[in-house]
């Protein structure tokens, strides 16, 4: 059940996407969300959603293995169509009873809709096509000006990757945990809220300790190979931009230059 | 009480291209009172095979009975089975969570349902049984050695009293005093309480002393199931599957190549010395 979470998991591929420079797929990423709110007709949805599938494509992760990680958002997804389905005023459309729905909320209703969907699927093509290294590598990099705030930004991207790495570590260990204590006749499912919350104590405890364990053992190999932060530190595979990175800053710029001509144009 | 595996499969990753056959046809009786190894390479499939035993897993294809009653149709009450093939995992220490030694103990028999006298009552029992002095009870699991700590997570899972005890690899991480201590302590409680052991384990020599049947398992399959002099005959296929007959046999096939009349067969040390002492004429 657990094993589920696909978001914001690596899918191992040998593609174009996958190669590309962290850098060049976080400036992608925070452009294509951007791209979302700039279009508000469905043209621009269009272009936009053919842009991702070409991407989608390219990446060659499973349509299947995308779509996976999306069951985790069908409740938000859920409440911001009804919300706004339903509670938007403007030219009534269907009337029954107290509840009317508008033509403006449906609009508005398959728009968000729309909208969020992409968000995430991007934002997972990201996540599925770089390892977390990468990643954290990527951000790093692209917000070392921001040390001029005084942010410690090494440091930061340091906390990310292990957040990250420790994140399967953690499932597998809950998992095996939760089976130890189903073994000695512990109940997690059955009974009312204040009995299930209970009954979580013997998972959580022992989960806890393991985390505080395992982070004192990564401190503790960590001070032993002299690590002390950012200053002076060099990478075994500094970040380079590569030809096939400046093709996608260029397919990036021009896709961005239409959203903004349809939106300007219509 | 029999526990009998009919023809089960299990595949991890369902239709995914990393889908992994880790139980490919295992057919096994495991009766009343009996010291089992069962032993296997890492990724043999052994740690899979044992969480069918006691229903955590649902075979792909393929059935489990206990007592003749398929454990896994929808009237068949799993707590109750739960707490007759109890199983200790690797690294047991790992799931303590209580306050006190004395109260995790009673996390297994309170599951059940018992009342407080009958659950403090085995709880004592299962801490005895495990050899922890009394001192003990009542200090916190965190604060104890790694060995006590691994008797209070076995004891956990005795009070449930089960009739199957299950050790996934129950020496793994200690030292050879504290693994002698554990494997004594749990031939004796097969020897008194007549409870079937199943004794997981890659290491041959851990288990070669105490089992009177092996399991080999090899690639979710199992490879041999005989009496250890038996499955010792093949240590030249065990070797083949990364695995090895205890040394005892090796030296008793070296004497025997080099024309010494010695019985091969021997498991432990103390026999083989008998063996050598009776060739020799000695004795």
């Amino acid at each position: 059940m657990l094993r589920d979470i696909t978001l914001g998991q690596y899918y191992q591929a040998d593609s174009v996407i996958h190669k590309l420079d962290p850098r060049a797929k976080l400036v992608a990423t925070i452009a294509f969300i951007i791209s979302l709110f700039i279009v508000n007709n469905a043209l621009g949805y269009c272009v936009a959603a053919i842009f991702l599938a070409v991407v989608i494509k390219l990446s060659k992760v499973p349509f299947r293995f995308i779509v996976k990680g999306m069951k985790t958002i069908v409740f938000l997804l859920l409440i911001t169509v009804v919300f706004n389905l339903f509670l938007t005023p403007g030219e009534a459309l269907v009337s029954v009873w107290k509840i009317t729905i508008t033509k403006e909320g449906l609009r508005t209703a398959v728009l968000m809709a729309v909208r969020l969907i992409f968000l995430i699927i991007g934002s997972s093509v990201m996540t599925l096509t770089t390892t977390p290294n990468n990643l954290t590598d990527g951000m790093e990099r692209l917000m070392r000006p921001l040390k001029i705030f005084k942010i410690p930004v090494h440091e930061v991207a340091m906390m990310m990757s292990i957040a990250l790495r420790f994140i399967p570590v953690l499932l597998e260990e809950t998992d095996k945990i939760m089976k130890a204590q189903i073994a000695r006749g512990a109940d997690f499912e059955s009974g009312n809220l204040i009995k299930k919350a209970k009954s979580l104590v013997p998972l959580l405890v022992p989960l806890f300790i393991s985390a505080f364990r395992r982070a004192n053992d990564l401190a503790m190999a960590m001070e032993a190979r002299c690590y002390r932060g950012g200053e002076h530190r060099t990478k075994m595979k500094p970040l380079k931009y590569k030809r096939c990175d400046g093709i996608a800053y260029l397919v990036l710029g021009c896709y961005l230059a239409l959203c903004i001509g349809i939106r300007v144009v219509t | 009480m029999p526990l009998i595996l009919d023809h089960v499969n299990y595949i991890y990753g369902g239709d995914t291209e990393l889908a992994v056959h880790a139980l490919n046809d295992i057919n096994l009786v495991i009766p009343d009172n009996q010291f089992i190894g069962l032993i296997g390479h890492t990724g043999s499939g052994k740690s899979t095979l044992v969480q069918h035993l006691n229903g955590l897993l649902k075979p792909t294809s393929g059935a489990i009975y206990f007592n003749g009653e398929d454990i896994h149709d929808s009237d068949f009450d799993k707590k109750k089975l739960r707490s007759k093939v109890g199983l200790v995992f690797q690294y047991p220490e790992h799931q303590l969570f209580e306050i006190d030694v004395f109260s995790d103990v009673c996390f297994g028999p309170k599951n059940l349902g018992l009342s407080k006298k009958e659950t403090e009552l085995r709880a004592y029992e299962a801490l005895k049984q495990v050899g922890l002095e009394d001192e003990f009870f009542y200090q916190s699991p965190f604060d104890l050695s790694g060995g006590q700590k691994r008797r209070v997570a076995i004891a956990g899972v005795l009070a449930m009293k089960p009739d199957i005890l299950v050790l996934d690899e129950p020496t793994a991480g200690l030292d050879p005093k504290g693994r002698d201590e554990i494997l004594d302590q749990i031939a004796k409680l097969h020897n008194e309480m007549g409870i079937t052991v199943i004794l997981v384990s890659h290491s041959m020599e851990d288990v070669a002393k105490y089992v009177e049947r092996i399991i080999v398992m090899n690639k979710g399959s199992v490879l041999y199931d005989n009496a250890p002099k038996e499955v010792f005959k093949h240590y030249k296929e065990l070797e083949a599957v990364g695995l090895a007959a205890p040394q005892v046999t090796y030296i008793m096939q070296a004497l025997k190549e080099r024309g010494l009349p010695v019985n091969t067969e021997v498991t432990t040390i103390l026999e083989a010395r008998d063996e050598i002492l009776r060739v020799k004429g000695v004795k």
